[in-house]
């Protein structure tokens, strides 16, 4: 660490020794940082390596319980977030922190101390969001917007505060390509106006390209601070995740099967107005392929999961078949019975009850392909032996199958659910968010996992909005825009480009990418 | 006719006061995301204590003032109990209205029958004597004017001010307002004894103005009323206000259809209120967008703030 000693004076913020730890874990274990002005941070570590808590501790979120924090030379100890933004610290948290039912001002104008809300507010705001580029309509409601706009919203928020700092978490998870760009000329543009940013990730192109220094973190601890144009992308991975990243392409070399899972001309349109309609959606699956469908957050993806895995019936009958036969009109247990399972992207509640036991969770949706109930019986024995192998396969930390699923953590959970599904040897995996908020390690198990599946002649459809993810595993991309599928394209032969336009509703020209 | 329709707009006048007070209070606690179901119970203790201080300092803004406390404080309990240590805010609801039934009856057990000749009305000069208009609107006591100026206040309040902001956002997503800093536990806090207080003096106004005298349970539901109120009137002040109105109205007109032999079974007729303040509301209120702009969306969830 010899970075943090040489220039706490001419640095803006400087961390000694931060050390938190809650019960049973320590999550901050004596981390140094120094962050000069002007300069794009890099904050990087696998989910769980303490990036969340370091930084709660600079926005005065949590208190550390020893170590010093220097702002601009000066020890000072930020108590709440209050006072970290009075020192001039703001933070665009990943969840954000926006009112679905007030407007883009109402949300704005709560997010400031009551003497900076002033009239002349929205006259600021717009002037801001045309400096910067990030453009928005005061008057629109939070709910009817984009997750790139709502993100905006929050990002005007920090700068009508004027920060020395800006802190942003993972921010790029839930944008296009394209928006990321923008996003980072936005940064670029703050940092060469003297702003300091921490930028969290565990994205390294991304840091490769925004980024001069890096803190990364493992297991609490520094792992390294270096100067990322001195690193390549494989060695901050490995420094990360303590190990070199086994990068292969998992796309299958095996030509694809039988057609096992096909979709009509499927249409819905949804019942609120909060959700999204689908579209003409039609698409194929052959045994052995993964289909990867991209997009951003919030253009169908609920539904498509939905309609598909029978959650919301659809018509006519033939409008969804598997391995042949007609199931658009059939629900979830009748469609897991021909075969089909389904991950959905929301883990509690959807995907799993919180306050249900990991063996019953198990019940829920493998009580009849693997026989766990007799006679209206449960057969707990058998139950139990399933969880636990479920458990054991998929590495889920937590305390048995008597664990409550709420327990486990997001990624212990996910991999749980993922091998609950997986377990059950489906002949069609429809699953949407396979690695959200699962540390890079477990997300490439599962991604394994997903491709074992498709090799012994499942058909996977994979919804994701990690296009890196798609591109590592799926055999075909498409992409879903506003209800609507685009096409399916060899993942060979496409390019980021075209997958950027295909997100945002361009269809791909057919002459550049033929089948 | 006058002679008639005068009278039959003022009983429904004050036939629908408590309703107004009660429910713009219960709509303040669940705007802020907190259901308290025990509207009926902080009413009853309001209209005993206001009575008994009434009879023993025969001041009118003592006995006021301790009817809007008595509910505050029956409030209180409430929010230490949904607040502080997390309780389920339905069950903790219904176990409040059943205390309040019981521990009014235990204070009031002297007071049955002790007369008080009730609130003295406020004419306001030269208003009071615009024929008809005038012994309509002019001539009330202060609770009815109260109850016209807190509508006005609280629809301010709401869509005007700071406060009123914060207030709504809570509502809408206390881990949201959490995180940006402001006070979820102790602007719910307020919320809740806002809406006891509010509570309370809808029952003094029963016991003080209304009757005026004291009876046991005599809220007689009114409790439940104002809390469908606001769910009807999709926690938008005016359409409160307008509700109340509406459910006096037609109990008033209902009680002399009945006194004037309508040829209707009086068990239907009793009915009508409610059935006709739901239709209404519920007709005018059918809009899914605003329903999902006006409604709290935390409410009734419990909000730890380290979760």
């Amino acid at each position: 660490m010899t970075e943090t000693n040489h220039s706490r004076h001419e640095s803006l913020l400087n961390l000694l020794d931060m050390t938190r730890s809650y019960p049973g874990l320590l999550a901050n274990d004596q981390i140094n940082l120094t962050l000069n002005r002007g300069e794009i941070h890099a904050l990087l570590g696998e989910n769980g390596a303490g990036k969340s808590t370091l930084v709660k501790m600079i926005y005065g979120v949590l208190k550390p319980d020893s170590g010093q924090i220097f702002w601009q030379g000066k020890e000072t100890s930020i108590n709440s977030p209050a006072m970290a933004r009075e020192l001039g610290i703001a933070m665009v948290f990943q969840h954000f922190s926006l009112f679905d039912s007030l407007t883009v001002l109402e949300n704005i104008v709560l997010g400031l101390e009551a003497r900076e809300a002033s009239d002349n507010l929205e006259a600021r705001i717009v002037e801001i969001s045309a400096k910067y580029g990030l453009p928005l309509e005061p008057d629109r409601h939070v709910y009817s917007l984009s997750v790139g706009e709502r993100q905006r919203i929050e990002i005007i928020r920090c700068l009508l505060q004027n920060p020395k700092l800006l802190i942003m978490d993972e921010p790029t998870s839930v944008l296009t390509p394209q928006e990321a760009e923008s996003l980072f000329e936005t940064l670029r543009r703050l940092c060469h106006e003297g702003m300091s940013i921490l930028y969290i990730s565990h994205k390294l192109d991304e840091i490769k390209a925004l980024c001069r220094y890096a803190t990364i973190l493992r297991h609490g601890r520094v792992a390294a601070s270096v100067r990322v144009q001195d690193e390549t992308a494989n060695s901050l991975a490995a420094k990360m995740i303590g190990e070199e990243l086994s990068a292969v392409n998992m796309t299958s070399e095996n030509s694809p099967g039988e057609l096992r899972f096909a979709v009509d001309k499927l249409d819905y349109s949804a019942t609120d107005q909060f959700g999204v309609g689908l579209k003409q959606i039609s698409l194929q699956v052959r045994g052995g392929e993964i289909l990867g469908i991209a997009g951003v957050a919030g253009n169908g993806q609920d539904e498509l999961l939905s309609v598909l895995n029978g959650e919301i019936k659809a018509t006519p009958p033939s409008a969804i078949r598997i391995d042949g036969k007609d199931c658009a009109n059939q629900g979830p247990d009748q469609r897991r019975s021909l075969g089909l399972a389904s991950i959905p992207s929301e883990r509690l509640g959807h995907g799993a009850v919180p306050g249900l036991t990991l063996n019953e969770n198990t019940l829920l949706t493998a009580h009849d392909r693997m026989g766990l109930v007799r006679m209206g019986l449960i057969d707990y024995q058998k139950s139990e032996e399933f969880g636990r192998k479920v458990i054991s396969d998929f590495d889920v930390r937590c305390h048995g199958v008597g664990a409550e699923a709420g327990s486990l953590s997001g990624g212990n959970l996910q991999k749980f659910i993922v091998g609950r599904e997986i377990n059950q040897k489906p002949s069609v995996l429809v699953v949407s968010q396979p690695t959200w908020g699962v540390d890079a390690g477990a997300a490439q198990a599962i991604r394994v996992a997903l491709r074992e599946l498709a090799d012994s002649g499942a058909a996977i459809v994979v919804i994701s909005q990690d296009l890196d993810e798609l591109i590592q595993i799926s055999d075909r991309l498409a992409a879903i825009c506003s209800g609507a599928l685009s096409k399916a394209l060899p993942t060979a032969e496409v390019t980021l480009e075209q997958i950027g336009l295909m997100m945002s509703g361009v269809q791909a020209m057919d002459s550049e990418a033929s089948e | 006719m006058v002679d008639i329709l005068i009278p039959a707009i003022i009983t429904i006048i004050t036939a629908s006061t408590p309703l107004v007070y009660a429910a713009l209070g219960e709509m303040i606690a669940e705007k802020s995301g907190v259901l308290n179901l025990g509207v009926e119970g902080m009413m009853l203790m309001g209209a005993v204590t206001g009575f008994i201080a009434v009879t023993q300092t025969s001041s009118v803004m003592i006995g006021i003032l301790a009817a809007m406390l008595a509910g505050a404080g029956m409030s209180f309990i409430f929010a230490v109990l949904v607040l502080g240590l997390q309780a389920t805010q339905v069950a903790t609801g219904l176990a409040l209205t059943i205390f309040g039934i019981g521990l009014s009856a235990l204070i009031g057990q002297g007071l049955v029958g002790v007369a008080y000749e009730g609130i003295p009305k406020l004419s306001i000069p030269l208003l009071s004597d615009i024929p008809f208009i005038g012994p309509i609107l002019f001539e009330h006591d202060i609770l009815v004017y109260g109850s016209f100026v807190i509508t006005v206040v609280v629809s301010w309040f709401l869509r005007k001010t700071r406060a009123g902001l914060i207030l709504r956002a809570v509502g809408d997503s206390h881990h949201a307002a959490h995180a940006i800093g402001y006070p979820v536990i102790r602007i719910r806090y307020m919320a809740i004894l806002f809406g006891g207080a509010m509570a309370g003096i809808a029952g003094g106004y029963l016991s003080l103005a209304y009757s005026p005298l004291w009876i046991e349970n005599m809220s007689a539901g009114r409790g439940w009323i104002a809390l469908a109120l606001v769910v009807f009137a999709t926690w938008r002040p005016a359409r409160v206000f307008f509700g109340a109105y509406l459910f006096g109205g037609i109990t008033i007109l209902q009680l002399h259809a009945q006194a004037m032999g309508a040829g209707v079974p009086s068990q239907v007729m009793s009915m009508l209120p409610y059935l006709a303040t739901i239709m209404v509301l519920v007709l005018i209120s059918r809009d899914q967008k605003k329903i999902k702009m006006n409604s709290p969306a935390c409410i009734g969830q419990p909000f730890h703030p380290s979760s």
